[in-house]
C-alpha cells in the first residue's frame, strides 16, 4: 500500500499572485502620485510621497478587498498606516543627518580642528581659527562629570542590584525622578548654589558638576539593567566559596558585568556631550586654551554653537554646523562603541 | 599490637551567625551612603533654588504664577518696581508641549506598533538603532536643524493650515508672518520626544501577554484586529505613561526652543502666530540683562520648572510601572 504522500503546504506565505499584485499596487501607486504632482499645482518631495501613500492605501485596498472583504482591507490598512509612521519619523532623523553632514563639511578644514579662536571671530571667513580650545574643553568637561557621575551612579545601581536594602523602591522612584530634571534647571542650580554663595566663579569644574546632575540618573539605569543581567548563580558560587559579599561584588559580579558598565559610561556621556543651556550659567566661553578647570571660563563645543546660531552671519552660522558635525561625530563614535560593548555584555 | 587511634581534633564550632563581616559593613555603608545621592542632589536642587527666589515668592506671593506681566521699572524716586508674573510663560509652555504631543504621539504609537508586530527582523534591528540615535542628538542640533531646515518647510504648512483651518480660533493669525512660531517650536520638540515615547510603547506592547494575543488569533482575529481588541488596551496605560515622559522633557527643552520660536513675554493661543515662548528658553532670554532682582525672579522660575517637571514625571513613570505589571 503506498503511503500517500502529503504536499508539503504554506498557506500563510505569499503566492507569486499575491506578490505580483503587492509589486502591481505599488507600481500603480507610484504612477498616480507622479500623474498628479505632474498635473496639479502640489509640488516637492513630500507631496510625492503623501500622494504614493494615499494612492496606495487605495489601489491595495482595492486589491485585497475582492478577495478578504472589509477585514481585509482595515488590516492591510493597519499595516500601511503603521508603516507610514515608521517612515516619517526615519525620514526626520536622515534630515538631521543630512543636513548636519552636507551644511557641515563646507566649513571642515584642517585649521578648524587645530588652531583656536584666539586671533580670528566667529565673524571671519572660513578658514580662520579653529575650535580645537572647545574640543579640549569639552573633553575636560566630560572628564570631570565621568569622574564623578560614575562612582554614584554604579555605587546607586550597585544598591538597587546587590544590596537591596528597604529604600529600594524610593531610590528607584528619585533616580528616575531626576532623569526628568530639565538642563537649565542644572545649570541655574549649581549657579545659585556655588557662584552666588562662595568665591568661585564660573569654570571647567563647576560646568562638569552640572553635567553631572544629567549625566547620573542614565549610568545608574543602564548599570542596573546590566548588573541584573549577571546571572545569580556567579553570585551565589561566590558566596559558596567562602567570600564576602564584598569580594563577591568586586570580584564577581562587578567584573562580569565590566563591558556593560563601560556602555553606561558612554551612554552617559553621548547624553551630557552636547548639553549647551547648564553651560551658559556655569562654564562661560573663552576663545582659546584654558587648562585649569577650576578657574577661568572655558570654550566648549555646544557654546561654539551657539554663539555661530545666535551670530546670525553665514560664516559664523557655517561654524556653528561645522562644530555641531564635530560633536555628533564625536556622538556618533560613542554610540558606536556603547553598541560594541553592549553586545558583549554577559550571556544569560 | 597495638596502633593508637589517631587522636581526632575537632576545631571549635564556628559560631554561626547572620551578621556581616566588618568588610561588608563598610561596603554596604558605603554603597547605601552612595545610593542617596539622589535624594541629596533632588532635595539641593530644591533648597537653593528656593533659598534664592525667595525673595522674589515673598514680594509675588500667588502672582508669581497666576499674573501675566513681567517687568522690572522705576518710579518717580528711582526705586525699583517690579512685576514678575510667570503665567504667560506657564501657557505657553504648555501651548508648545501639547503641539509636540499631539504630532509626537501617533507617530511614536505607529512606530512602536510597527516595530513590535510588523517589521521584518532586519528593519527593525536597523529602526530601533535610528530611534535610539536620535535620543542622542544634543539639543543644539534640533535648535539648528529646526531653524535652518525644518523652518522653510513648516512654514509653508503653516500657511496651508491657516487656509484650510484659520477659521479655528487657533489656527488663525493677526499678522501673517509664520515663521519661529508655537507650531514650529512644536514640531521641533515632538522630534525630541518622539524616541522616549516610542521606546516606552514599544516597551509595553512587547509586554502584552502571549496567551492573550493568541486567543485572539485563535479566534480568527486578523493583526488588526488582535492589535485593536489586545494590544490597545493593554497598552494605552504605557502610551499615556511615555506621552507624560516625553511632556517632561518638552516641558524642560530650553535651547532648541529659544533656537527657533520668537519668544515674546505674552499669553498667545494662535500656535501658527510667530510668538509665544517657555519657561525654560524665558530664563535663558532674561538671563543676559538681569539685574539683582530679576536674577532671584529667575531662580523662582527654575523653581516652579523644576517642579512641574517632576510631578510629571513621578504620575509617568507610576503609570508605566502600573500598567507593565498588570500584565504579569
Amino acid at each position: 500500500m503506498p503511503t500517500s504522500t502529503v504536499q508539503k503546504m504554506r498557506p500563510w506565505a505569499a503566492s507569486p499572485k499575491d506578490r505580483a499584485l503587492t509589486g502591481l499596487s505599488v507600481l500603480l501607486s507610484v504612477l498616480t502620485a507622479i500623474l498628479i504632482v505632474a498635473v496639479t499645482p502640489m509640488k516637492g518631495k513630500l507631496a510625492y510621497f503623501a500622494l504614493f501613500f494615499l494612492a496606495w492605501f487605495v489601489i491595495d485596498s482595492l486589491f485585497v478587498v475582492r478577495k478578504q472583504g472589509s477585514k481585509g482591507v482595515r488590516d492591510g490598512l493597519a499595516a500601511k498606516v503603521t508603516l507610514f509612521g515608521a517612515v516619517i519619523v526615519s525620514m526626520a532623523v536622515f534630515s538631521i543627518l543630512w543636513a548636519t553632514i552636507s551644511k557641515g563639511v563646507k566649513g571642515l578644514n584642517l585649521a578648524f580642528v587645530t588652531e583656536n579662536m584666539r586671533e580670528a571671530s566667529l565673524f571671519d571667513p572660513i578658514g580662520k581659527g579653529g575650535i580645537l580650545h572647545a574640543i579640549l574643553g569639552t573633553l575636560m568637561l566630560i572628564a570631570i562629570a565621568i569622574i564623578f557621575s560614575v562612582p554614584m551612579g554604579i555605587l546607586t545601581a550597585l544598591y538597587l542590584t546587590e544590596i537591596k536594602g528597604r529604600a529600594v523602591g524610593l531610590i528607584q522612584f528619585l533616580v528616575q525622578a531626576m532623569s526628568g530634571v530639565p538642563s537649565v534647571v542644572a545649570g541655574l542650580f549649581i549657579y545659585a548654589a556655588i557662584i552666588l554663595n562662595t568665591p568661585l566663579r564660573s569654570s571647567g569644574f563647576l560646568g562638569g558638576l552640572a553635567l553631572t546632575i544629567l549625566m547620573v540618573p542614565t549610568v545608574t539605569r543602564t548599570a542596573q539593567e546590566v548588573l541584573n543581567l549577571v546571572p545569580r548563580d556567579l553570585r551565589e558560587a561566590g558566596l559558596a566559596m567562602g567570600a564576602t559579599q564584598w569580594k563577591t561584588v568586586a570580584l564577581v559580579v562587578v567584573p562580569a558585568a565590566r563591558s556593560g558598565l563601560i556602555t553606561a559610561t558612554i551612554l552617559g556621556v553621548a547624553r551630557i556631550a552636547g548639553e549647551t543651556a547648564p553651560l551658559l550659567f556655569t562654564v562661560g566661553v573663552f576663545d582659546s586654551y584654558n587648562f585649569n578647570p577650576f578657574k577661568g571660563d572655558q570654550g566648549t563645543i555646544p557654546t561654539v554653537v551657539w554663539r555661530g546660531l545666535m551670530g546670525g552671519t553665514p560664516e559664523s552660522v557655517q561654524r556653528a554646523w561645522s562644530a555641531i558635525l564635530v560633536l555628533l561625530i564625536v556622538v556618533l563614535i560613542m554610540f558606536v562603541l556603547a553598541r560594541s560593548f553592549g553586545s558583549k555584555s554577559p550571556k544569560k | 599490637m597495638s596502633i593508637d587511634a589517631p587522636v581526632k581534633v575537632t576545631p571549635p564550632a564556628r559560631k554561626i551567625t547572620t551578621k556581616p563581616r566588618v568588610s561588608d559593613q563598610i561596603f554596604r555603608a558605603i554603597v547605601t551612603a552612595f545610593s542617596f545621592s539622589a535624594l541629596l542632589i533632588l532635595s539641593l536642587i530644591a533648597i537653593f533654588l528656593l533659598i534664592k527666589g525667595f525673595t522674589t515668592f515673598k514680594e509675588q506671593g500667588f502672582g508669581f504664577i497666576t499674573n501675566f506681566e513681567w517687568s522690572v521699572t522705576q518710579d518717580e524716586a528711582g526705586k525699583e518696581v517690579t512685576h514678575f508674573g510667570l503665567l504667560a510663560m506657564l501657557v505657553g509652555t504648555v501651548v508648545i508641549s501639547f503641539v509636540a504631543l499631539a504630532i509626537a504621539v501617533p507617530l511614536s504609537v505607529l512606530t512602536a506598533l510597527f516595530l513590535t508586530f510588523y517589521a521584518p527582523e532586519r528593519i527593525k534591528r536597523i529602526l530601533v538603532t535610528i530611534v535610539d540615535l536620535m535620543a542622542a542628538f544634543p539639543s543644539i542640533l534640533y535648535g539648528l536643524w529646526g531653524f535652518f531646515v525644518l523652518m522653510p518647510m513648516a512654514e509653508y504648512w503653516a500657511k496651508l493650515i491657516h487656509k484650510w483651518l484659520g477659521w479655528i480660533y487657533i489656527f488663525d493669525v493677526p499678522d501673517p508672518v509664520y515663521t519661529r512660531s508655537p507650531f514650529i517650536a512644536g514640531i521641533v520638540l515632538s522630534v525630541m520626544i518622539i524616541p522616549i515615547i516610542t521606546s516606552v510603547s514599544r516597551e509595553v506592547f512587547s509586554q502584552t501577554p502571549l496567551d492573550r494575543i493568541q486567543a485572539a488569533y485563535a479566534l480568527g482575529a486578523t493583526k488588526w484586529g488582535m492589535i485593536r481588541a489586545v494590544v490597545l488596551p493593554f497598552g494605552a496605560g504605557g502610551v499615556v505613561g511615555g506621552s507624560m515622559l516625553g511632556l517632561g522633557r518638552a516641558f524642560g527643552e530650553t535651547v532648541a526652543v529659544f533656537s527657533v520660536l520668537n519668544i515674546v513675554f505674552r499669553t498667545n493661543f494662535q500656535i501658527l502666530f510667530t510668538q509665544g515662548g517657555n519657561v525654560a528658553s524665558m530664563i535663558i532670554q532674561k538671563w543676559g540683562e538681569a539685574g539683582p532682582s530679576e536674577v532671584s525672579a529667575l531662580m523662582a522660575a527654575g523653581l516652579v520648572l523644576f517642579i512641574l517637571t517632576l510631578m510629571v514625571n513621578f504620575l509617568a513613570n507610576y503609570v508605566v510601572t502600573k500598567t507593565v505589571k498588570s500584565g504579569r
